[in-house]
């Protein structure tokens, strides 16, 4: 099996989505001649041409309507954001528009169109460039909302979400572009709402998506050295969610941890745990914890950015309290 | 700021409070621990101690004063700092009592560090009405194994009964195995007590002899006892002893009733309202007259204490009580009691129970008595003993056999050794 970077199985989804459906094209800034900001579109407009590879002025909520009137007039747009913390000026755009046109044209007008880019923070861009919205995106009825972790889940995903005919939002990590994982050659679609166990483990859940994975695996490494079995839940979607997943692990640890990049107030988790106290209550054995980001803006400094952000640290920790071990 | 000091729940059914006497002046610097006054509380005189430090501020109350649980009665902080606007202090009229139904659990906490007197009165009244605190998980399996979860010690947080805790926890089967058989077990070790739920025969009797004898249904066994081998193992005991601690009738008889609870241990319980806990510890409730009243100090694990230990500790726990200075962990927690009126000439008596044990036993003096023996006519020293048994929880035969158990022991000492 080929292992290649979750930029380049992005870009493989993009040309053969747009090779198999002439209907799909790439919009965006800088995703044309310059090949995307972060080359996720590498080729494309040499093979698909500027008809359907459009580079766009930084105008998003623009071309986020545009998006949404050509969906609109049956062509499936990929709207590429440079960071989901530009596409904040787009909202009005997926939040009125494109989530709630299905609804209110009572049922006869689809909406495929898929809005991506990268989410959360990098490495030291500051307070307004570091933000995880996930837990926006995933509170709007009409919208669906993926957060692949690995090179496979990104290309299988975003397949999935071009051929969805729902506006599906797929978040991508800029510290995730460069790693490299194995993905199968040929056609691979990984269904929205499907979650999985990325490590298995019976002694307590932790349950993450996007970078959070790694940080989950990590911790399960270091959690095995103190004889914890940790099974690791990547949710891979976060709207629809992936219950019966989530409350299966629990049924056989008793015990989550839930970790993720956003804030903790209203914060996926929140969700998550909302899930499990109400469907699996008498499964639990201790409270479900949360590890976030600190409830702050992202700070500049490297070393404050560092403590603010989850580590494997703070979730083996939260893993020893929810077993009874601290 | 200032640190306000409340009134404290000093003993577990501590409604409010006379402060008898400020042991500090406005002025003294104070350190956290120093006691700041004696406070009398409804069952001794408690020390009311400083959680902060610095200097007395304020006296917010006069001595004599009753004050409610919880209300303020002084002020610390740095020496010259202003307290903040608040009444004068409040003469030395009693305050009537708040309504407040629930007095030891709930106090506004006053100061950073927690209070080890209110705690230790907190933990005293978990004991017998205790919540169980359990994982959602730790109850399911509790259910489904059939385990009491009040039988288990939590190790979580505050005592949260967990997963872990139920490893270990012996099954039993849910609908409730007649209890007789349950009860006719001698006391073993393991759980402090088991919890039997009730069956509808034991709800009825307790209904109807509830309704029928006031909120506790007594009824009396008496007994009358040869006490002429235990007065000469007395003797030649306490000429060994010296005068290095003698041994009483009383402290005989403690024992005794403590090895005669292990072996019925039917005897050795607590009405529950909804169900009858079995302890498989004995701690011995012994009353004690004091100036204004009667108090019954316990002591604990009085089946498995030798006589010599028995009698230090009842004498100096009779001392305590009668200066009023026992700590509430030390008069709560009888699993039965023993009242002696010997002193007083009193042949016998009975004795009211103290709930919720459901039994006690009222001593009378040792007396010596004509009595039969062999067809002979002699003179006996002889003791009459008087159970009072609560029949929601014991019935006259179980009483009676428990009874003639301690008949046994005190016309035989050495039957105590068994």
């Amino acid at each position: 099996m080929p292992t290649i970077t979750y930029r380049d199985a992005l870009n493989q989804a993009l040309r053969e989505e747009m090779q198999r459906d002439e209907t799909v094209f790439l919009m965006g800034e800088e995703v044309g001649l310059y090949q995307g900001a972060y080359k996720v579109s590498r080729g494309l407009l040499e093979e698909f041409g500027a008809q359907r590879v459009v580079d766009t002025p930084i105008a998003e909520l623009g071309f986020a309507g545009i998006g949404v009137g050509a969906a609109m007039g049956g062509l499936r747009p990929v709207i590429e954001f440079m960071t989901w913390n530009f596409a904040v000026l787009a909202l009005d755009q997926i939040v009125n528009s494109a989530a709630k046109m299905l609804y209110m044209s009572g049922g006869q007008i689809p909406m495929p169109i898929v809005f991506r880019g990268p989410n959360g923070a990098a490495l030291q861009l500051s307070s307004q460039h570091s933000q995880a919205w996930e837990s926006w995106l995933a509170h709007i009825p009409g919208l669906k909302v993926v957060a692949p972790a690995t090179p496979a889940d990104a290309k299988g995903l975003l397949k999935s979400a071009i051929r969805d005919n729902n506006p599906v939002l797929v978040l991508e990590g800029e510290m995730l572009y460069n790693n490299k994982g194995e993905v199968p050659e040929g056609e691979i679609l990984i269904p929205i709402g499907q979650a999985e166990v990325k490590r298995p483990g019976t002694d307590v859940t932790l349950i993450c998506h996007s970078k959070t994975v790694s940080v989950a695996l990590k911790a399960a490494d270091q959690l095995a050295g103190q004889n914890v079995s940790a099974e690791v839940v990547d949710l891979r979607s976060l709207r629809p969610l992936d219950e019966p997943a989530l409350l299966g692990s629990v049924a056989k640890t008793h015990r989550a941890v839930v970790v993720e990049e956003g804030w903790p107030h209203c914060g996926v988790g929140a969700q998550i745990v909302d899930i499990i106290q109400r469907e699996a209550f008498d499964q639990l054995d201790a409270p479900v914890l949360r590890v976030t980001q600190a409830d702050v803006p992202m700070p500049y400094n490297k070393q404050l950015e560092r403590l603010a952000k989850p580590s494997p640290e703070k979730v083996v920790s939260a893993a020893r309290r929810v077993l009874y071990l601290d | 700021m200032a640190t306000k000091v409340v009134m404290e729940a000093l003993s577990p059914t501590m409604e409010e409070g006379r402060l008898v006497k400020w042991a500090k002046a406005v002025g003294d610097a104070v350190k956290t621990g120093d006691t700041l006054a004696e406070v009398e509380t409804d069952k001794a005189v408690m020390e009311l101690v400083a959680r902060a430090d610095g200097q007395l501020l304020q006296q917010a109350v006069a001595e004599g004063a009753t004050v409610p649980v919880g209300d303020i009665v002084a002020y610390i902080g740095a020496p010259g700092e202003k307290v903040a606007a608040q009444p004068a202090a409040t003469a030395a009229a009693p305050t009537p009592p708040k309504p407040s139904p629930t007095p030891a659990a709930v106090p506004a906490v006053p100061a950073p560090a927690p209070a080890p007197a209110a705690v230790s009165a907190a933990v005293a009244v978990a004991d017998a009405t205790r919540v169980v605190k359990a994982s959602p998980l730790a109850k399911r399996i509790a259910k489904e194994k059939g385990v009491d979860l009040q039988l288990l010690q939590g190790s979580g947080p505050g005592g949260r009964v967990i997963m872990r805790d139920l490893a270990a926890a012996p099954a039993r089967p849910v609908v409730a195995a007649a209890p007789a058989t349950a009860v006719s077990v001698a006391v073993s070790s393991g759980a402090a007590y088991e919890d039997v739920p009730l069956t509808q025969i034991r709800k009825t009797i307790a209904k109807r002899l509830a309704a029928s004898l006031g909120p506790v249904p007594h009824f009396f066994l008496t007994s009358d006892v040869d006490m002429e081998r235990a007065a000469e193992a007395r003797e030649a005991l306490n000429q060994q002893q010296g005068d290095a601690g003698k041994i009483s009738f009383n402290d005989i008889i403690v024992k005794g009733v403590a090895l005669a609870l292990v072996k019925h241990r039917a005897c050795n319980a607590w009405w529950q309202d909804d169900h009858i806990r079995y302890w498989n510890e004995v701690h011995v409730g012994m009353a004690v007259a004091v100036e204004d009243g009667l108090i019954t100090p316990v002591i604990r694990n009085a089946d498995r204490k030798p006589l010599s230990a028995i009698g230090a500790e009842a004498r100096a726990l009779a001392q305590r009580a009668r200066d009023r200075r026992l700590k509430p962990e030390e008069y709560t927690g009888a699993t039965f009691s023993v009242s002696n009126l010997g002193m007083f000439d009193i042949d016998e008596f009975t004795a009211v129970i103290n709930p919720p044990e459901a039994g006690i036993v009222a001593v009378g003096a040792i007396v010596p008595k004509p009595v039969v023996q062999d067809g002979q006519l002699t003179v006996r020293r002889r003791l009459r003993l008087t159970m009072s048994c609560d029949h929601r929880v014991i019935d006259g035969a179980t009483g009676a056999a428990f009874m003639k158990t301690l008949k046994q022991m005190l016309e035989n000492p050495l039957a105590m050794l068994l």
